[in-house]
């Protein structure tokens, strides 16, 4: 864990909304710098080392995806991303380009925090579950080193592209995947249009992993977008 | 009997005179009997006059002939420069029209109306550029001598024995507003000749001073005057018939000529040209092609197409009519017509053949009554040059170039010699039947072998087989033998009518076998236009029709084309769109622009810019010009045939009906569009206008309370005050949302965006979505068994199950069971979301689905009206159906259906 409070950077051309974020982050211990544009936003990031960067799409000028390859080319800090709705496209491109985490505007700040928290929690725990081989979330175990699934205790057989597909979830836990992502890591490039692999895995998935698979606990869809695991 | 009243197509044609003059310049003609009577001076004095009172006149060209007189009286004048036009090396000055019309004078000087313009003008004939300068609203003086009227041709040639080349046609000359005669005796102008006041090139000497022989001179003046006095009566018709003096209205005379395929026909037409105009009538020039006419050598009916052309210079109507027997066709067009005068020529034929084979002439006399006839002699060397060439007609080859081929002059020979082999059978069978059989019998045995030849080989080769037939019969069968005298007469007559009867046959079946044909060629004909009409009526958008058209015009014609369009500003544009295997690459803009401006055909084979390679239609409904038809012709006779281009013209009519057709559709529901979106946005503002005031209110009132009284206001309150901003907040981002997916969805700018989906994971994301607003409530989910996937765009529907659970939130009571239920078929998927509040009012289940509809206006608690109207828009998009109805156990069900047209994909089982 790091010892001072986290730093987060706002990249934001809309000054209401960056005197919000400021406010409401600064309430919660976080230490902001904020950015009016893309290319500040990226300079800022490199010196102030944030532990995490909220990042609009809208920017006056560059792209907000732009920043996002910028960042990932030397970084693997979080990334979180605010957009309107009319940008959805842009939403995914962003995260196919590297972005953690999406929130639509109009959003609360509630919303934000549980956001962040989990973006954290996720690029710091990351390597301590790589050592131990195991990943719990709920009543969801899953042991990395010895391919085994394991819901309140109880094992679950899963077939070959099943368990490839959770696993690539788990080394994203938390994350959104887009189905491009998912469909790329689990089955090969070739593959990336047909969508539906995808979704009928899923849909196994559910049907082993998840109590009311109308309802998941840890599969969850992101609209349009992709899924996520939930941690 | 007396017609009283003024004949209304009379009166529209008045009306349309007047309208027509009212925008035009006038034209005034300074007309004289010869070449130096005075009429460029005269002309040039008027225009110093006109001048002198302030007018804008400018003189666009005069021809002075170096004459000081005339020449001094150009000073003060504003004269056009003229155009220097390259023609093979030498340089040639003409007349320029387009500096005039962008001068756009009141009135302009153009001398010389009769004269021809060098090659690279727009127009072959200085004639039609004053046409234009008269249609552009100028005025325009000009001058022209008796002997280059059209109609005066032929009297001319009498008189002075020189054909004019230079002609004008009468209509110019009558539709000029004013004619001034420049008069002058003959002894006077012989006079100016012999001081050299008169203007003679000089290659031309001898035979203009044969021209200026006194009794020419003499001639010349009394038709000039003649003339002037025809046009100075019809003046005065004119303004007895403006100012309604009955008296004056007659019998409406309309005269009919019919013309042929020979040298006479020019003359009947100039002769129908004057009788027309001294009687002030109407005259048709009708063509009557006969199947034996369609058999004529191509120059020969380009000869008539030429005589028609100048028919219609002439100012007639012209038809072409195909029918197997000329008189009758002709009497039956004069009774639709009601014709009262035909002008024919006598008749060809003479003596015994006039008498067996009658006359076109003789038949009309008798079959037409109560209409006169003039018949027009032709002189003797004409006659018999007439006759030669009908006499040659029937040898030689059909035209090249058409689609239809008539029999070959191969297939000729071909039938004289079955003809020899038919009549070689029919006699070794008579040579079986001799001595056996009565010698009528054996005669039989021949008409038939005639009646075969007859209808396989046409009319040559039976005549042929007859005369064969009747020869050898004589030969074989009729003592004594092997002799061509006969000892019996009786025999005599035996075989005087085996002839008349075997040459009868040949006749009446060539005669059905050239009707089939003339059928077969209407048929076709036939068959072509309803397969343009039915591929037009069909197309629905402009696209479809000029692809349609550009297809049928080069299969039918033969001729790459294409059809352009006026763009915004009227300027004619080449398709931006792929271009068509048959559509014409690089035709020229501008003279497509002129055509359109002018609504003339123009191109090769018409009298506009004959120089271009391309014909050019112009495509017009009744009110305007649509755009133009550029034609690239392989073979100009494949077009301008009377009845291909009848066919032509057809095509161009249909074609233009078609977009007027869909243009107009497209207007009508532009115009649908345009009054639905009025009625939207009304609804839209008075929507907004309540809804998005409310929050708004609420907001601006608690934050101001929370700035003004930061330092009074109690902590619970300050909390109270802002969750208010931020509730009204959430609900107005609501409103803006469902609004803004609704104008989306409206624009037509969303595409679907299909993909296979497994159900569950639809009904899974909307209750992730609600999960907090759905406290408090059961609710069940009923899926069909084993996960089905449907073919939707997620994201929209999941939209459609929001609205329509929220719609469920809104309605109904807390507590109430909500349920999600799903059926999927192979062809379809319905999804229903029933709840157990109130129901729907009786008559509303249909209403609750329009845009900005609420059951309870003004509620507190009611959206903005669209949920419902957004969930059917997606639902149609995907071409399915949403209903609303109240459950029998009460409370409501919402439920859509949508098609499935794809089977679901399948995966190999994995392991």
């Amino acid at each position: 864990m790091t010892q001072a409070s986290p730093i987060i950077v706002i990249i934001e051309d809309d000054p209401a909304i960056r005197l919000f974020l400021r406010a409401g982050l600064s309430a919660h211990g976080f230490h902001v710098f904020e950015a009016n544009g893309g290319r500040q936003g990226i300079i800022e990031a490199g010196i102030r080392k944030p532990d995490l960067i909220i990042l609009d799409l809208g920017l006056p000028d560059m792209d907000g995806v732009e920043v996002v390859k910028a960042i990932r080319k030397w970084s693997f800090m979080p990334i979180i991303i605010l957009s309107a709705r009319s940008t959805e496209q842009n939403k995914i491109d962003a995260l196919d380009a590297g972005a953690d985490d999406y929130l639509t505007k109009p959003f609360g700040l509630g919303e934000l925090l549980a956001r962040i928290r989990v973006a954290i929690r996720h690029s710091v725990s990351s390597p301590e579950q790589k050592q131990s081989g195991i990943f719990t979330t709920g009543a969801l175990k899953v042991d990395l080193l010895k391919r085994q699934v394991f819901i309140s205790d109880r094992e679950v057989h899963l077939t070959p592209i099943q368990y490839r597909l959770l696993s690539v979830l788990i080394k994203n836990a938390g994350k959104v995947l887009t189905h491009q992502y998912l469909l790329k890591e689990v089955w090969g490039p070739p593959y990336s249009d047909n969508s539906h692999y995808l979704r009928i895995y899923m849909s196994q998935l559910r049907q082993k992993l998840e109590t009311d698979p109308t309802q998941p606990q840890y599969l969850l869809t992101e609209s349009g977008i992709g899924y996520r695991l939930k941690v | 009997m007396n017609i009283e009243r003024p004949n209304p197509d009379e009166l529209l044609a008045r009306v349309e005179r007047e309208q027509t003059r009212a925008s035009r310049g006038g034209l005034k003609i300074f007309f004289g009997a010869a070449a130096g009577v005075g009429k460029t001076y005269a002309m040039l004095l008027a225009a110093r006059e006109k001048h002198s009172e302030n007018m804008d006149i400018v003189v666009g060209l005069v021809e002075t002939h170096g004459r000081k007189d005339t020449e001094s009286l150009l000073e003060g004048l504003e004269v056009l420069p003229l155009k220097q036009i390259e023609y093979r090396g030498t340089a040639l000055h003409e007349f320029d029209l387009d500096a005039a019309l962008k001068r756009k004078p009141s009135i302009i000087v153009v001398d010389e109306l009769a004269h021809t313009n060098a090659q690279g003008c727009r127009h072959p004939k200085r004639w039609q550029d004053i046409e234009e300068l008269l249609d552009a609203g100028i005025d325009v003086y000009t001058s022209l001598n008796v002997q280059h009227l059209e109609s005066l041709n032929d009297d001319i040639v009498q008189i002075s024995g020189i054909r004019v080349w230079e002609t004008v046609p009468d209509t110019v000359f009558e539709e000029a507003n004013e004619i001034e005669l420049v008069d002058l005796p003959p002894d006077e102008l012989l006079n100016r000749l012999k001081d050299g006041k008169v203007y003679m090139p000089q290659q031309a000497q001898e035979a203009i001073k044969h021209f200026f022989r006194k009794g020419n001179l003499i001639a010349l003046r009394e038709l000039a005057l003649r003339q002037t006095a025809t046009r100075v009566d019809a003046q005065m018709l004119d303004y007895r018939e403006n100012h309604f003096i009955r008296e004056v209205w007659q019998v409406s005379e309309r005269i009919l000529v019919c013309i042929g395929p020979n040298a006479l026909a020019e003359r009947l037409v100039r002769a129908g040209k004057r009788l027309a105009t001294s009687l002030r009538a109407n005259w048709i020039v009708l063509y009557v092609e006969t199947p034996e006419l369609q058999r004529l050598p191509a120059e020969k009916r380009d000869g008539v197409l030429r005589i028609l052309r100048l028919a219609e210079k002439l100012g007639a109507e012209t038809v072409t009519m195909s029918a197997t027997e000329m008189s009758s066709a002709i009497v039956k067009f004069s009774k639709e017509r009601n014709v009262t005068k035909i002008v024919i020529g006598k008749p060809t034929r003479r003596g015994w053949k006039r008498f067996l084979l009658g006359s076109v002439v003789d038949m009309l006399i008798s079959d037409a009554h109560n209409i006169n006839i003039y018949l027009l002699g032709s002189p003797r060397s004409e006659e018999e040059n007439v006759d030669k060439s009908e006499t040659s007609l029937y040898r030689k080859s059909p035209l090249p170039g058409l689609s239809w081929k008539l029999p070959s002059r191969k297939k000729d020979t071909s039938g004289y010699i079955w003809a020899v082999a038919v009549i070689i059978a029919s006699t070794g069978l008579a040579y079986l039947m001799f001595g056996k059989f009565e010698l009528a019998n054996l005669i039989m045995v021949f008409l038939l072998g005639v009646v075969f030849i007859a209808t396989r080989f046409g009319r040559g080769p039976s005549i042929f087989a007859s005369f064969l037939g009747v020869a050898i019969f004589d030969l074989l069968f009729v003592t004594p033998y092997f002799s061509f005298s006969v000892s019996d007469s009786q025999y005599l007559l035996t075989l005087m009518a085996m002839l008349t009867v075997a040459m009868l046959i040949s006749n009446l079946t060539a005669n059905v076998r050239s009707q089939a044909k003339v059928a077969g060629y209407r048929e076709r004909r036939a068959t072509v236009l309803y397969a343009i009409s039915r591929d037009l009526t069909a197309s629905q958008s402009e696209d479809e029709i000029v692809r349609a058209a550009v297809h049928h015009l080069y299969s039918e014609f033969g001729s790459r084309n294409v059809i352009l369009f006026p763009d915004a500003n009227g300027r004619i544009i080449y398709p931006a769109d792929q271009a068509l295997p048959e559509s014409l690459q690089g035709a020229d803009l501008s003279i497509a622009q002129w055509v359109m401006d002018h609504n003339e055909i123009a191109g090769q084979g018409t009298d506009t810019l004959t120089g271009a390679e391309a014909i050019y239609f112009p495509l017009s409904n009744k009110e305007t010009v649509l755009g133009v038809l550029v034609l690239l012709p392989v073979n100009l006779r494949r077009i301008f045939l009377p009845e291909q281009q009848k066919l032509l013209e057809t095509f161009l009519s249909q074609i233009a009906q078609a977009i007027t057709r869909v243009r107009l559709t497209e207007h009508a529901k532009k115009a649908q569009v345009e009054m639905e979106a009025e009625r939207l946005r009304n609804s839209l503002l008075s929507s907004i206008s309540h809804d998005l005031r409310t929050p708004l209110a609420t907001i601006v009132g608690s934050a101001s309370t929370l700035v003004e009284e930061s330092n009074t206001l109690k902590a619970e309150d300050k909390l109270e005050l802002s969750r208010a901003i931020y509730d009204e907040a959430q609900r107005m981002s609501n409103l803006v949302n469902n609004i803004l997916d609704m104008a989306r969805l409206d624009a037509g700018a969303i595409e679907l965006n299909k993909q296979w989906i497994p159900l569950e994971e639809i009904v899974g994301v909307v209750l992730t979505r609600l999960k907090k607003r759905l406290e408090g409530r059961p609710v069940t989910v009923k899926l069909p068994s084993g996960t089905p996937m449907i073919y939707v765009d997620a994201v929209m529907i999941e939209q459609v199950l929001i609205n329509l659970l929220e719609n469920v939130l809104r309605y109904t009571p807390d507590g109430g069971l909500v349920e999600i239920m799903a059926e999927v078929s192979s062809f379809a998927v319905e999804i229903s979301v029933a709840d157990q509040g109130p129901g729907i009012p009786e008559g509303y289940e249909n209403k609750l689905f329009e845009k900005f509809y609420r059951v309870r206006h003004e509620a507190a608690q009611s959206g903005v009206g669209l949920g419902l109207a957004i969930c059917k828009a997606i639902i149609e998009a995907h071409g399915g159906s949403i209903q609303a109805q109240n459950r029998p156990t009460g409370g409501a069900i919402f439920s859509f259906i949508i098609p499935q047209d794809h089977m679901p994909p399948t995966m190999g089982e994995e392991e």
